[in-house]
């Protein structure tokens, strides 16, 4: 009884904190359509940031799963592909004249072709949740992406489909023949989506899904069936992900099998857990990080895959609630105006963690450069110094930095641990660990 | 006709002993320590890569001993230091982070040994035509596949079932906490059947590698049938996984040669199927290119209908 009431007084300070969080975040998102525009010109910031915002819903949509009804699902792809897929068909009508719709409104036929899957697939894998629930999830997924190759009428085989997105009818003027305008329209339904499914975590379904999720076993006690919580959470999740993937088909003019496949799947899981899954913004975080990394590092390095899984499995070792998580784990000490006691351990803790990933990131990269690159004898660069892979310099540099690196970084480590808890313990006995 | 079907059985049998191998040692770890281990197709992978390296050097026989000791070995270094660290986040981050190793597994191996194919071959000490039938030769080293994998199953059991070690192990599934008082150490028995379980999945590796293709997708393609198979069979059930690999081969193996579709099925009782619109593929596939996707179909149908699987005591 007690622990109920002190959840609850924590709950009712913590709504307010998150609440703060989320109308800056509301607020920066609904600059950032007029200012970053201004600043970047190129098409290259234009497609990351449309990319982003597309990857954002998806991530958002996955955390209904995982983050807020706690299914592990491997196969989210498939509802994000399928709605691409029936929203490709439908701009293919729409552009032929044939289906009078206006184009802002394709990613709700996106959406509708993920719920109608999310309902079908939802209910048949929804009877048990963990293990069971990933292992279905992981079939369904597999079993669509397979089949996305049988099917080329539908699929468009191994080319995929495409079609025009400058259809006649458009409620806004926009002929959507810039990508600026296209940048518009999926700002536009971001802020949409997100907002729907921040409200959807306040009714009683989205408190359910967190019963549900905590305990399976209480909830049918309380007169709710567990498996329609998640069935509905499920096919709701399922309608984000087809609007994202109906903006993937706006976007990009084509979508082909690798959007049900095992890749997008994966890559939705990491982005949403790398953001952190306890707390709303965390996918977003995810999003915005994953697809950098995605734009950005892909074109600097063959091994930027092995970097994420490296980030990846960094995180579920050490970050369990991910970035979201470590951000709010400061919130006693900015609170308490303690910031700047940590400071310096920080500081050496990331010092010498740079200087041992300086080594790995060395290493790493002559490994692929050895392994992939047309001539080997070349010279390679590796952050703007080149030299050759064969250089034993280069070898021993690498390896005396992860020496080092190691050696000193595990002391700063501890050194963190230490005034963490130093600090903690000076803010008070009333500290809200 | 009767060739067909003794060449697929025979085919079927080398197909499922392979994903027997694999899926052994990952249903063992999942009924001991509730871990569903993403990246055992990865040490699979892992195998095969070792032993094509190994048998650069010093021959395919020392390999075949040496590489699935190595895998074993990574295998209990990764209990040791990853997985009973993420211990107490749960099963479900246990899962994420052999999710995690999976993909870094691949790159690395992308990473070593690029991303084509590598020229692991057949020992030529078996490379030749052992017998024949129907005037198709049966190649000696597919027996030998044969052999190694009845003779690990053979030891697996003996070691399970009639050793000191294996009472432990079998008695560590049920009640750790028992065995523990007992005075056994059983994190270190985890350690050493996560080990183990690796160690099996490099062996299938070493045999499974050249037989098959040698490249950083082959963890990605087989890892989920195998998933396939520890499901069907019924988690923590080695019987069930036997059956089921053995099952699932003999599916996809049969389906390759039957060359019905839809549309002939419904010829068959007079109904002309649209042969327009965009379903209109939905009626033309044939058995034989459905291979791909009958594991799933097959899982996802076990599940709604059998959730613990053909063998398997609990549902979860």
């Amino acid at each position: 009884m007690i622990r109920t009431q002190e959840k609850n007084s924590g709950a009712a300070a913590g709504f307010f904190q998150q609440h703060w969080l989320w109308m800056v975040m509301v607020l920066l998102l609904c600059i950032v359509p007029f200012i970053l525009p201004r600043i970047f010109t190129s098409r290259f910031a234009l497609s990351l940031l449309n990319q982003m915002g597309i990857a954002i819903i998806f991530a958002l949509s996955y955390n209904m799963l995982l983050g807020q009804g706690g299914m592990l699902s491997f196969g989210h792809a498939a509802y994000f592909g399928m709605g691409g897929f029936i929203a490709m068909h439908a701009m293919g009508r729409m552009y032929a004249g044939t289906l009078p719709l206006p184009l802002e409104l394709l990613p709700i036929v996106g959406g509708l072709g993920g719920l109608f899957f999310g309902i079908v697939f939802g209910w048949l894998s929804t009877a048990r949740a963990g293990v069971p629930f990933a292992l279905i999830s992981l079939g369904i997924g597999e079993l669509i992406a397979a089949s996305s190759l049988m099917i080329p009428a539908f699929f468009g085989g191994e080319e995929g489909i495409s079609h025009n997105r400058m259809v006649q009818m458009t409620m806004t003027g926009f002929r959507y023949g810039r990508d600026i305008e296209v940048y518009y329209l999926i700002v536009c339904w971001m802020l949409v989506s997100m907002l729907l499914m921040y409200l959807l975590t306040k009714t009683p379904l989205g408190r359910l899904a967190n019963a549900v999720r905590d305990n399976p076993e209480r909830a049918p006690f309380l007169g709710y069936d567990t498996r329609t919580v998640r069935t509905y959470q499920f096919s709701l999740a399922a309608f984000f992900a087809g609007i994202a993937g109906g903006l993937f088909a706006i976007n990009y003019e084509i979508i082909t099998a690798e959007a049900v496949g095992a890749v997008t799947s994966a890559n939705v899981l990491i982005m949403a857990y790398i953001g952190g899954l306890g707390h709303f913004f965390g996918p977003i975080l995810g999003a915005i990080l994953v697809t950098v990394m995605q734009i950005y590092l892909a074109g600097i390095t063959h091994a930027w895959l092995l970097y994420l899984g490296l980030v990846f499995v960094a995180m579920v070792l050490w970050a369990p609630n991910g970035l979201a998580g470590l951000i709010m784990m400061h919130q006693p000490f900015w609170k308490a105006g303690l910031m700047h006691k940590l400071l310096i351990p920080y500081t050496r803790a990331l010092a010498t963690g740079l200087v041992m990933f300086a080594g790995v990131m060395i290493q790493i990269e002559i490994a692929f450069h050895l392994s992939l690159s047309i001539n080997p004898s070349l010279p390679m660069s590796v952050m703007g110094i080149s030299f050759s892979a064969y250089s034993p310099t280069a070898w021993i540099l690498s390896i005396v930095l992860i020496i080092i690196g190691f050696f000193l970084f595990r002391p700063a480590v501890r050194n963190v641990g230490r005034r963490w808890q130093d600090t903690m313990a000076s803010i008070g006995k009333g500290g809200a660990q | 006709m009767l060739e067909y079907i003794v060449f697929s059985l025979l085919n079927s049998l080398l197909y499922g002993m392979l994903l027997f191998m694999l899926s052994s040692g990952l249903t063992l770890i999942f009924s001991m320590m509730g871990v569903l281990n993403f990246a055992h197709a990865s040490f699979f992978m892992l195998g095969a890569y070792f032993a094509y390296q190994i048998s650069q050097f010093v021959g395919f026989w020392p390999a075949l001993i040496v590489a699935p000791l190595v895998v074993g070995g990574i295998g209990a270094l990764v209990e040791r230091y990853g997985l009973r660290h993420v211990h107490q986040y749960g099963h479900v981050a246990e899962l994420l982070f052999t999710v995690g190793l999976a993909f870094i597994i691949e790159e690395v191996v992308n990473l070593v040994w690029g991303r084509n194919p590598v020229d692991y071959r057949v020992p030529q000490a078996l490379d030749f035509a052992l017998f024949s039938m129907f005037g198709s030769n049966v190649a000696a080293y597919r027996v030998f596949m044969l052999v190694v994998a009845v003779g690990m199953f053979a030891v697996l059991y003996m070691v399970l079932s009639r050793t000191r070690i294996g009472l432990i192990i079998q008695a560590a599934l049920t009640h750790p906490d028992g065995v523990s008082a007992l005075g056994h150490n059983v994190p270190a028995v985890f350690m050493l059947v996560f080990g183990g379980g690796s160690a099996l999945a490099g062996l299938a590796g070493v045999i499974g590698g050249n037989y098959l293709i040698t490249d950083p997708s082959m963890a990605m393609t087989l890892g989920p049938i195998v998933f396939v198979v520890i499901v069907v069979g019924g988690m923590g059930s080695i019987t069930g996984a036997f059956v089921a690999a053995m099952l699932l081969a003999a599916i996809q193996t049969f389906a390759i040669g039957i060359q019905y579709a839809l549309s002939d099925l419904f010829a068959m009782i007079g109904f002309q199927p649209d042969t327009t619109g965009i379903f209109r593929d939905l009626w033309r596939i044939q058995i034989s290119h459905t291979g791909p996707i009958l594991p799933f179909l097959f899982m996802v149908v076990v599940l709604i209908f059998r959730p613990k699987g053909l063998m398997g005591k609990r549902e979860s």
